[in-house]
This record gives C-alpha cells, structure tokens and sequence, in this order.
C-alpha cells in the first residue's frame, strides 16, 4: 500500500477512482460542540491584515486591483505568488500577486478585452489579433449560430442573463481526488479510459478522445503547477497540510483556466477532516495547527478573483465567485452525519477572519444532524449573516450521499454530475407577451410568434391561462434551443479541462434553465382569477398597463388559492421545457433563483396585473413579492416550501430576513443555577426543522434590522465588511448597486407582531 | 377526545404563530379575549373588553395549530391573554386536547382569579398544563392595589397551589422603574420566591412604553405616562436579587 495511506482503511477506493468509498470507511463523526475550537493564530491574524488592507486598496481602485494584461491564464501560466510566504501555511495565487485578476479570453474576446478596459487596463494588442483572427472563442462561436429569434428573445430580456458571453461555470472538479490518488494515479486511470474509446470513430468517440487528451494535458500543466511553489503533486498527499495544499492548488488550477460564473469547491471538509484526524492522533499537529490551516486555506479562497464587465455585475453584482463548499449532510441511514470537526472549523472560520461572502458556506441540513452542530451552525447564522442551508433530505435521495452544492443551489453528486448552466427565462415577461400577440410591451418588438393583442373588457383567466399556456410553449423551445448553442460552443471552445478531468468519464449532464418572476405571475393570475383587471392599452394598441378592482390572494400568505397558481406553473413550465431535445443527452432540470439579476429582470418588464409597475425589481428567487407577505414568517415560509423539488430539481431560492430581537429574548444572565439556554438559537432550528420537514429545499438567513442596513448605506466607512445573503448567495453590501441596496432594504424583514 | 370538547368555544384576541417569547420553542401562542385587572402597565389595553371578537372553537385552534406544527417540535402551545383563566371551560378543553395530541402547553397568566372555591376545575386544567407562566406584577399587597387595581393575595395563593402540586412554572416579573425597581421590593419578592420550589425559570421583563399607542387608539390616557425603560444596568440588578443562587427546580 501507498505509503500516505497509512492507517487509513482499506477498500474500493484504493483500486479505483472512488473519494466517497474512502469517506465513508475512514472519516470520524463529531457530535460533539464548539467548545474545542481555537481563535486565530498571530500569523492567521497579519495575513488576513494584509487582505483586508489589499480589499480596500481594491476598492479606491474601483473595484479591481490588477488586471494581467500579457498572459494567457491557464493552469500553469504563472509562476508562484505569494501574500507573505514566510507566514502562509497554505499558498497559491491566481497570478503572480494577490487580487491581481488573469486573462481569459476564450469565454469571448470581446468581453475579455472590455472587462480589462472598464477597469483601465489594456490588454496587449497581440491577444486581441490572435483571439480574433486565428482562434475563435465561445461568444464568437455562439453569436455564429444563433438565429433572429434568439436575438430577438435575448435583446428584449425575456431570456436574460445566458453564459453567452462568460464563462459557464457551476462545474465542480473533484478537487479531493488530487490529494488523495496524486496527478499520476489520475493520469494512468485517464489514460486507460482513451484506450477503451475504440473505433468506430464517431462524432461522439472523436470529441471524447479529443476532451480526454486535453483533460490529460491539464493534469500535466497541474504537476507543473505544484512544482512552481516546490510541491510534487505527482504523488498523493501524505498529511492534513498537504492534503490542504494539494485540494487547494487543484482548485487554484481550475480557476486559472476558467473564469466561470460560479467556481464552487465542492464538499471537502469532510475528507480533510481524515487527514487532521491522522496527524492530532498521531501528535504531528495540534489542534491550533489545525485550525491555522484550514484559516489559512479559508483566506486563499476569498482571494479569488475574475475580470469580468459592468455588465455582468449588474447582474451577479459584490463580485462574486461562488466558492460554494458544502457542509455535513446525512448518511442515507438518517442515522449519521458527515459532520466533522473541520466542518466546525470551516465555519469557525467566520470568526477568525471576519463575516465573508466566499467561500459560500452551505450547510446541508438534515433534522437529524447533531443537536450541537445544529445549534453551532444556526448561531454562526445569527452571528454573520454569511451561510446559507438547504435540504439534504430533500437532495441526498436524487444524488447519493456525496453530492455538493454549485454556485447557489445546485446540487450534484462530486465528480459524477457537472452541469450546463443556463440562466433563466422571465415568465413574467413572457405573461404579458401572450396579452400582446407576441410582442414585446416596451419596445412594441414582435419577439413571440405573431398572435393578437386580448381585447376583452376585463382579463378572463381561462382565455388569459391559456394565451400563456401556448405562450410558455415557445419560450421553452427557443429557451432550450439557445442553450444547446450556448453548450455546444462552450465544450468547443472554453472546455473546462482540469474540472472534467477531476470527474468520472461518464457523466450525467443536468441541463439547468431557471425562471425567474414566479410570484409577480403567480400574483398577477391571482389577480385576474380573483378580482376584476381591465388591461389599459396605449396608442398602438399594446397592452400597457392594468387596473385591478377588489382584492386577490397574494403568494407569501400560505393560501392554496394562489400558492397552487405558482405551483402549477412550475409544473407546466418544467414539462414543456422536457419536451425538447438537450444537447448531449443533457438531462433538463430547473431552477428558481435570481441572484441579483431580479432588480435587472424587473427592470426589463413592463407593468405586470398584480400591480408592479414597469421597472419594479421582481422578488427574488422563489421569495414573494416585497410586503405581500403579510401573514406572518411562517407563512411566507410554508408557500414557497409548497414548489415541488421535483420540478424545480435545480434548486428553490428563498431569502428569509428577520430582525433579531423576533428570534427571541436576549439572555442578560448567565448565572450558574439558571438555565443556559439560547433561545434564539434554539428558535432558528426550529424554524430549519419546521421548514425542511415542509419541504422546502434552501434557505438564506439574515439576522438584522433595516436601520443597520440604512445606516451602512449613510455611513459606509463603518461596515466595510457588512455581509448578507441575497438569492443564493452572500454579498458584501458595500458592493451592491444603489438600486440593489434600495431593493434589499424594500424587502420583508420580519418581525413580531 | 370527545366532539363535545372540539365545539367549546373560545373568545380570541389575537394569534402569534411564531411565538419566541412565551414558553420555550416556538410556539403558537393564542391570545385570549378579556381581563378582569386593569394594570397600568398592560399593553394590549383593547384586550381588556369581554365583548366577542374572533369566536373560535377548540378544533378551530387545533386545525390552525396543526397548519404550522412542523416549526413547534420544540415548543407547542401557549395561551396568554387578556387573563385566560377568564375562559376556564375552554381552556380546559383546549389543553386537553392537546394533551391528546401530543402538544405541549403553557398558561401565561396573573393567577389572579385563582380561588380554592373552584379549585376542582382549576385542579383539571393543572392536570393538563406542561408549564404555566405566572406574571407577579407587585410583591406588596398595597402596591399591587395601586398598579392592578386589586390585591395580590389570590395571585401569591396559586404561586403556592402550583408549587404544591408541582406544576412547571417560570415567574415573569415587569421591572418599572419607580414601581418595581426597588431594592426593598425585589429582596421581598425574592424571599417569596424562596418558599416556591417548583420555579424553573425567573424571566425578568424590562417594562416598555409600546404599549401606548392602544390606550391612544382607544382615545384614553395611558396612566403610566412618566414611567421610562429600565437601564441595562437596571435589569442587571434586579436579576442579581432576583436570580442569583435561586434553587430552581428540574423536572
């Protein structure tokens, strides 16, 4: 046996490629508390120092720090850098110098070159004539293809946000199979896999042979890569700091080949956790040490960066990059978890270096989890404002035990799953367009297919229902056809190579639209099936706007009359979208998530029958509309935990903000006779429990009052570091736009009665 | 449990669905219509009317409950008031049922309609009440007089029936300063409390003034218009009295 496998139990996993089968036989529950964590070390402390200094260097700058102008980032296009290399115990940078962003251009040069330029750099001139003239890039590639209709669709926003012009990302690489096999045990197991590719050479045999010899080659340039900062990745990790090393530079190869929207790690605390087991047992490290590490780990990750344009900002705006790491979960038993101490330490890393947005900490949360765990995650919750938490009961039966979360809510198994990202449709938009005959209610564009404008009096929900019923029909296919472009393109030319070859050879491909504008239709059927609305029509004899008489039931408020509107939708727009054929075999799943992008769809969207008007920011994700929800927070929790994971199987954003004295009293006392209790950690499990066992499937918490939000935007220079969770993800709020920062405050904070 | 008990009606002031304030867990808190006292202090003033406002009857409560039981694990249910003990049958009926049920339940009240005249219905409410929330509002009988409007004598006679039939209890006190916030008081109330050994919890409630705006709504004068919110420092003081070393009781 390989000698860094030492102590660790036998199995499957020393043969064959099988990270799982090695968890399982090897790891250590903790159901233990937080009370064995350890603060920051002096080292931990300066190094984050010199971070936060960089961050805000960063800031004056406008956003950007550095921007490579000269290389082509790839996995190996860099030499070492370093923050202060005589204190990091984990190191690798993305280029030569900290927050210094690399160069991608093969997601598009046009974007590439305009990213570097908002920010005041220039890339050399050769890159632009390389990049144009001899080696197409995915944007090219995509618009080459593309037909009138798609533009039209794309332009007008009813399909918004696509990976047509940036890196498709929500691809994660098995980062743990290079600690734990090292590069050469994967390039012999690769290697076999293109022996067996055997003629005849078809289309498919030809791509995969071809995909396999470059997944190859970035396993090579990752060795390379290794050597730069002295480390033989060749071979597998023998203790927790090179097991950390080795995870981290895996992952440092994949973002500096791909720039993708959403770069998550994966699910890795648990299989460090082997590693800081093996050494504490065995004396080699303490327990400072350990958690030394894993900070140090934890900061590296916040320092990812990509070049990216104004543009995408609007819509996925604080710079995000979605370093998701998914966090314990439950064996199939229910009976035990894969909560570790290193998960506790990951989380404590909230703590020792400040609330963050990245990495994306999720929590996979199961009513079964230990207690203690449990009540450690939810008062990291209440504390920071910076984790998220989603269904493990709901997501473990579709993806196996050791499945992770990529950028927001998307769930799949580590390794087996990748998927082609594929943004989202307005349904909002597309409700208007089956009022119009088609075409577009800003810009009076025919977009949809030609049909006539409704003329009625009054909006009659039958006739409307099945306007839209046909309506949604077109949105699917030319939705779905868009992004079989889009992925065709992206595999041909910004092959994420060293993320799919940390995969099996054969994957499942999930196929993600999303939508977005859920409850703006679902208040806006309400609407027109429960009160009287007149359509206003202007001069050209456009629908423009509406007057709604007598009241309607508004998704948020747990009433079936309207909640079942948002469910059937979901149901009936999932079921066309499978009527279409996916590229490569692709498998076509959706979500409910916006991110920041609902202040962009609503800017997009005229008046809407629930009485939005044009412009307005949709609500986010799967959350009702801001201020509808009136019937309290349970409420409003138990109507979106009503949207069937099963048709949403990509994921169901739902932002929960509530002011913290709602969650309870404040213990004043902590005499030794009372009880110690925390109730308002004790109450925020409740609520998961009471949410999860609902059915619902994610869920962001924020813990905090709108005049500390207000008060950030007055007096920015106090709350540098001010976290919340938006849909799907957390973001420094001094980052936000003025309108998002005016969006976040409009929303429902919930409070006692 | 019989039909008979899911058709007593109960007159209803309000709902809390996600109660985190009133017994341990979350709790659906239901809050009943109507109160003999008239503290000065109260601040659900409109609650104090036994006029019929939302009519609800015990399976009305319980299908209710039930809509939202996924979040209650921990906690159950809680009825507060106005004075709950105003509504004794249905009370009875209530807790019974959720006993049936499974459902967890607390009594916050004064105490202050307690008499041993009609022990034989209190003693079947005990029998189905998990903890009961008793608000002690003043330890000096004349004081009590003045804030409440009647003696405290009935209220300090349940504290010991409770204690006596060992009932879960946690004691709830408004700290008011110039009213409550003495030294002299809260030794007195401590010293009580030290004949009690059923007390699993000693909360402490800082008075607040958001209760104003109902007397206001009801266009009367609120009678504790000088009164201000206790300190911190207040509280902490009250609660080095009150709490510390207390000999509380675990069930």
């Amino acid at each position: 046996m390989n000698a860094a496998w030492n102590g660790f139990k036998k199995g499957l996993w020393q043969d064959t490629v099988d990270v799982h089968d090695f968890i399982k036989l090897n790891y250590t529950e903790y159901t233990g508390d937080d009370k064995f964590l350890v603060g920051p070390t002096d080292a931990s402390v300066k190094l984050n120092e010199m971070f936060i200094d960089l961050l805000a260097k960063e800031k004056e700058n406008g956003g950007v720090l550095e921007i490579d102008t000269e290389v082509v980032s790839s996995v190996n296009s860099h030499g070492p850098g370093y923050l202060d290399a005589s204190l990091e115990q984990i190191v690798g940078l993305q280029t030569d110098a900290p927050l210094k962003r690399g160069f991608h251009p093969f997601g598009g040069i046009k974007v590439a070159k305009k990213a570097a330029e908002s920010y005041g750099f220039q890339i050399n001139e050769k890159f632009d004539e390389i990049f144009s003239k001899y080696r197409k890039t995915h944007n090219d590639g995509v618009f080459d293809a593309y037909n009138d209709e798609i533009l039209e669709a794309r332009h007008s926003g009813v399909i918004t946000g696509l990976p047509d012009a940036y890196g498709r990302g929500r691809i994660i690489g098995d980062y743990r199979r290079v600690a734990l096999y090292g590069v050469d045990f994967l390039i012999k197991e690769r290697q076999k896999d293109l022996a067996k590719l055997k003629y005849p050479f078809s289309e498919k045999v030809i791509r995969q042979r071809e995909e396999i010899s470059d997944q190859i080659r970035s396993l090579r340039g990752l060795i390379d890569l290794g050597h730069a900062y002295g480390f033989d990745l060749s071979r597998p990790a023998t203790n927790a700091k090179e097991a950390t090393q080795w995870l981290y530079l895996a992952y440092l190869g994949a973002v500096k080949e791909q720039n993708g929207a959403a770069m998550s790690l994966g699910r890795t605390s648990t299989f460090l956790d082997i590693y800081f087991e093996r050494d504490l047992k065995a004396g080699l490290i303490t327990e400072v040490e350990a958690q030394e590490i894993i900070d140090h780990f934890i900061l590296k990750l916040r320092m990812v960066r990509f070049a990216r344009t104004p543009e995408y900002n609007d819509l996925f705006t604080g710079d995000p990059t979605w370093v998701t790491e998914s966090l314990a979960g439950m064996q199939s038993d229910q009976k035990t978890s894969y909560v570790t101490k290193s998960t506790f330490r990951y989380l404590h890393t909230l703590y020792n270096l400040g609330t963050s947005a990245e990495p994306n900490l999720t929590v996979l949360y199961s009513e079964n989890l230990p207690e203690n765990f449990k009540r450690y995650a939810a008062r990291v919750s209440i504390d920071t404002s910076s984790i998220q938490f989603e269904n493990d009961d709901l997501m473990r039966p579709k993806h196996g035990e050791d499945y992770a979360i990529a950028c927001c809510v998307s769930p799949m198994a580590v390794g087996k799953e990748m998927q082609f990202f594929g943004a989202r449709a307005n349904l909002a938009k597309a409700l208007l367009y089956s009022l119009n005959g088609g075409k577009d209610e800003l810009s009076g564009h025919q977009v949809a297919p030609e049909g006539t404008v409704y003329e009625d009096d009054y909006l009659d929900y039958d006739q409307v229902m099945a306007r839209y019923d046909q309506t949604l029909e077109w949105l699917a296919e030319v939705y779905v056809n868009t992004l079989n472009v889009i992925h065709y393109m992206h595999d041909k030319y910004a092959y994420e190579a060293l993320e799919m070859a940390l995969h099996d050879v054969d994957v499942i491909r999930n196929f993600a639209t999303g939508v977005a504008g859920l409850s703006v239709v679902a208040d806006s059927l309400s609407a027109i099936k429960y009160a009287k609305v007149k359509p206003i029509y202007d001069e050209c004899g456009l629908i423009v706007d509406f007057k709604t008489e007598g009241d309607f039931p508004m998704y948020g408020n747990n009433d079936d009359r309207v909640d079942d509107i948002a469910v059937n939708l979901t149901k009936s727009f999932i079921a066309k979208l499978q009527k279409h054929t996916a590229y490569r075999d692709g498998v076509i799943t959706m979500s409910v998530l916006t991110i920041t992008s609902n202040v962009v769809y609503g800017k997009k969207t005229g008046n809407t029958p629930d009485g939005r008007r044009k412009g307005m920011p949709f609500a986010p994700g799967a959350n009702p509309m801001h201020g509808r929800d009136r019937s309290g927070a349970l409420n409003s929790l138990l109507s979106v935990a009503k949207l069937p994971f099963a048709c949403c199987a990509d994921g169901i954003s739902n932002t929960f903000t509530i002011v913290p004295h709602a969650l309870g009293k404040d213990e004043l006392y902590s005499f030794d006779n009372a009880l110690v209790v925390e109730p308002k950690v004790d109450n925020l499990v409740s609520i998961f429990d009471g949410y999860f066992n609902s059915g619902g499937h994610h869920l962001n918490v924020n813990v905090l009052l709108r005049e500390k939000l207000l008060d950030a935007i007055e007096n920015p220079s106090l709350y540098p570091n001010l976290t919340i969770r938006v849909s799907g993800y957390a973001v420094n709020f001094a980052l936000l736009t003025d309108e998002q920062k005016r969006d976040v405050i409009s929303r429902t904070f919930h409070d006692t009665i | 449990m019989t039909p008979s008990k899911l058709t007593v009606r109960g007159n209803v002031y309000a709902i809390e669905r996600m109660g985190m304030f009133d017994g341990p867990g979350v709790r659906y808190v239901l809050f009943l219509q109507g109160c003999p006292f008239k503290c000065k202090f109260c601040h659900n003033r409109d609650s104090w009317s036994t006029a019929d406002n939302k009519i609800m009857t015990v399976e009305d409560v319980i299908r209710d409950y039930k809509k939202y039981q996924a979040f209650y694990k921990k906690g159950g249910i809680t009825v507060s008031g106005g004075e709950p003990l105003l509504q004794l049958d249905f009370l009875i009926a209530l807790f019974e049922t959720c006993q049936a049920e499974g459902i967890h339940t607390t009594l916050d009240t004064s105490g202050g309609l307690f008499t041993l005249a009609n022990k034989e219905k209190y003693d079947a409410l005990l029998k189905v009440t998990n903890l009961v929330l008793l608000d002690i509002k003043h330890i000096d009988n004349e004081e009590h007089k003045v804030l409440v409007g009647t003696q405290n004598t009935h209220i300090l006679d349940f504290a010991r029936h409770l204690s006596e039939h060992k009932i879960p209890t946690y004691i709830r006190h408004v700290l008011i300063p110039g009213i409550t916030l003495d030294a002299y008081y809260l030794e007195k109330l401590r010293a009580f409390l030290d004949t009690l050994t059923n007390v699993v919890k000693i909360e402490i409630l800082p008075y607040h003034t958001k209760g104003i705006r109902k007397w206001k709504a009801l266009g009367l004068e609120y009678p504790l218009s000088g009164s201000r919110e206790p300190t911190k420092e207040e509280v902490r003081f009250a609660e080095d009295i009150l709490i510390k070393d207390y000999h509380f009781a675990r069930y």
